[in-house]
């Protein structure tokens, strides 16, 4: 039987000091999935994305991308890896073939192969035709499309994205919300995607709920609904995230 | 992993921030005033107030301009490497370090990376310098245009680690002007880049003995000489361990499991 699994993270802990932000966590993530992870603003989301993209090294628990454990095999496990964060890393006095380029670069990627690629990407997302335009030029929607770009650039096998759509106007966030969910399809690329914003999910999606840094639920979105007896996706996210967790 | 795959992000980081530096049309003819400055208006003024006796790599009495342009090389270096932690403390504030430190290489190669690539623009901003200090006048041998190039290689890769070293310390932006005043100031001046170190002695034994062990003495003393087609090799040898020392602080303050990043980040 195929091993699918893309990310694996088993019992993974983690603290700021004497604050714990994560405990416990444990979920996987397949191959051709798209997983949310919904929880509130300090549910421990970001820290949960600095400890998979290696910026911080947990204590305990660990964490696979394609059987590739970050600690043991920290630049295997990275080449698997695509991410989009919250905050915007694109050097914004660069065109964006400069900030293209430079990705591919740092992933070893051929300068010819780079320049096929960026084309591949960009014109996937109606955006081929600003290649030559500086960052700074471009609105909040296209930076992040010009970001989920180059996240694809070196063909990982797991993309991440930390609430990627913060700031975005609605045709913006949909348009990234539908071409995310068009990509884990066609591409058979594993999906994690850290949002608070419950219009994001789509019913085939799969549902990890993170709350005071402790998993709630996870499951379809139909099997936390029914779980927790809530009647609809809003219900039952008010409802998880209401209740303390400590 | 292919020795291929690190030439590639090695240029590819070294081109980014050759590419910045070029597009940042202000930082450009701003890392130039400053030694200008210097050459036009302040030697111009001291000059005649200090006379420069014969000592090497000099063959003959010089003028104070001839004296202090190696020093504005090293000064040009100095605040280049000082700009480059700058950009690499506000690169970890904005979020842009991030995409660095994701990619799969090891953290020492992308720190000596981003070394080399700061020392690459401050080697262009040199020889612009030296390409007007030319026209006005001060001409050193053909050949130490080309002498001097390894010296301001070690020389900027030793400044450059010291920046980073800083931006190790440095836990916010606004924390900036303190290393101003604390570090760049007392280095340029504490050494032999605006006066020889035998004049220094004359009016203070302790001040002269500071600048002869101040690493920016050497790197600037190894531009002096390679200038004039001569290698230095107590410089040479006291700016390298200086740079291996800087260096390997630099690394262990950008490792996220056990460095002063963490640290700082309250873990």
């Amino acid at each position: 039987m195929t091993d699918l699994r893309a990310l694996s993270i088993h019992d993974l802990a983690f603290s700021y000091g004497k604050k714990t932000a994560l405990s416990g966590v444990s979920f996987e993530v397949q191959l051709g999935q798209c997983c949310i992870l919904l929880g509130p603003n300090g549910a421990g989301k970001s820290t949960l994305f600095a400890l998979i993209t290696g910026l911080y090294h947990a204590r305990d628990g660990r964490i696979a991308l394609v059987n590739y454990d970050i600690q043991k095999s920290p630049y295997k496990a990275l080449a698997q890896l695509g991410v989009v964060f919250q905050q915007s890393t694109l050097d914004l006095d660069l065109t964006v073939k400069q900030n293209l380029r430079y990705h591919a670069a740092l992933h070893g990627i051929s300068r010819k192969q780079a320049d096929k690629t960026i084309q591949q990407e960009l014109e996937r997302f109606e955006m081929f035709e600003r290649l030559h335009e500086k960052i700074r030029h471009l609105n909040g929607g296209h930076r992040r499309r010009v970001e989920i770009a180059r996240a694809l650039l070196h063909k990982p096998s797991v993309l991440l994205l930390d609430e990627p759509t913060v700031g975005l106007d609605v045709p913006s966030r949909q348009a990234i919300v539908s071409y995310i969910h068009a990509l884990t399809q066609e591409q058979g690329l594993a999906v994690l995607w850290a949002t608070h914003l419950i219009d994001e999910v789509y019913p085939t999606d799969q549902l990890v709920v993170l709350h005071n840094g402790i998993i709630q639920i996870t499951g379809t979105v139909d099997e936390v609904i029914a779980k927790v007896n809530a009647d609809n996706l809003q219900g039952a996210f008010a409802l998880l995230t209401q209740k303390e967790a400590r | 992993m292919l020795l291929v795959h690190y030439f590639r992000a090695m240029w590819g980081i070294v081109g980014r921030e050759l590419w910045r530096f070029v597009q940042q049309r202000e930082r450009f003819v701003s890392a130039l005033v400053r030694p200008l400055i210097w050459l036009f208006v302040f030697a111009a003024g001291f000059k005649s107030a200090l006379g420069i006796a014969i000592a090497p790599p000099y063959e003959t009495y010089i003028l104070y301009e001839v004296y202090i342009t190696p020093g504005l090389l090293g000064m040009i270096q100095l605040f280049n490497g000082m700009q480059s932690s700058l950009s690499m403390v506000y690169d970890r504030e904005m979020g842009s370090m991030r995409i660095l430190l994701v990619s799969p290489l090891p953290r020492s190669f992308l720190v000596m990376s981003k070394l080399l690539a700061g020392t690459a623009v401050s080697i262009v901003q040199c020889y612009v310098f030296l390409a007007i200090a030319w026209w006005y006048g001060i001409e050193p041998p053909v050949m130490g245009y080309l002498w001097v190039l390894p010296a301001l290689v070690v020389s900027g890769l030793m400044l450059g680690a010291l920046g980073m070293l800083l931006s190790s310390f440095i836990k916010q932006l606004e924390n900036f002007a303190g290393v101003m005043n604390f570090v760049i100031f007392p280095m340029f001046f504490i050494s032999s880049a605006l006066y020889p170190l035998w004049k220094l002695q004359e009016s203070n034994e302790w001040l002269a003995r500071l600048a002869e062990f101040n690493p920016f003495t050497k790197g600037v003393e190894l531009i002096r000489f390679a200038l004039y087609g001569q290698l230095e090799t107590g410089a040479l040898y006291f700016t390298i361990s200086a740079l291996l020392l800087f260096l390997f602080i630099a690394i262990q303050g950008y490792n996220p499991s056990r460095g002063m990043m963490v640290k700082k980040r309250g873990r």
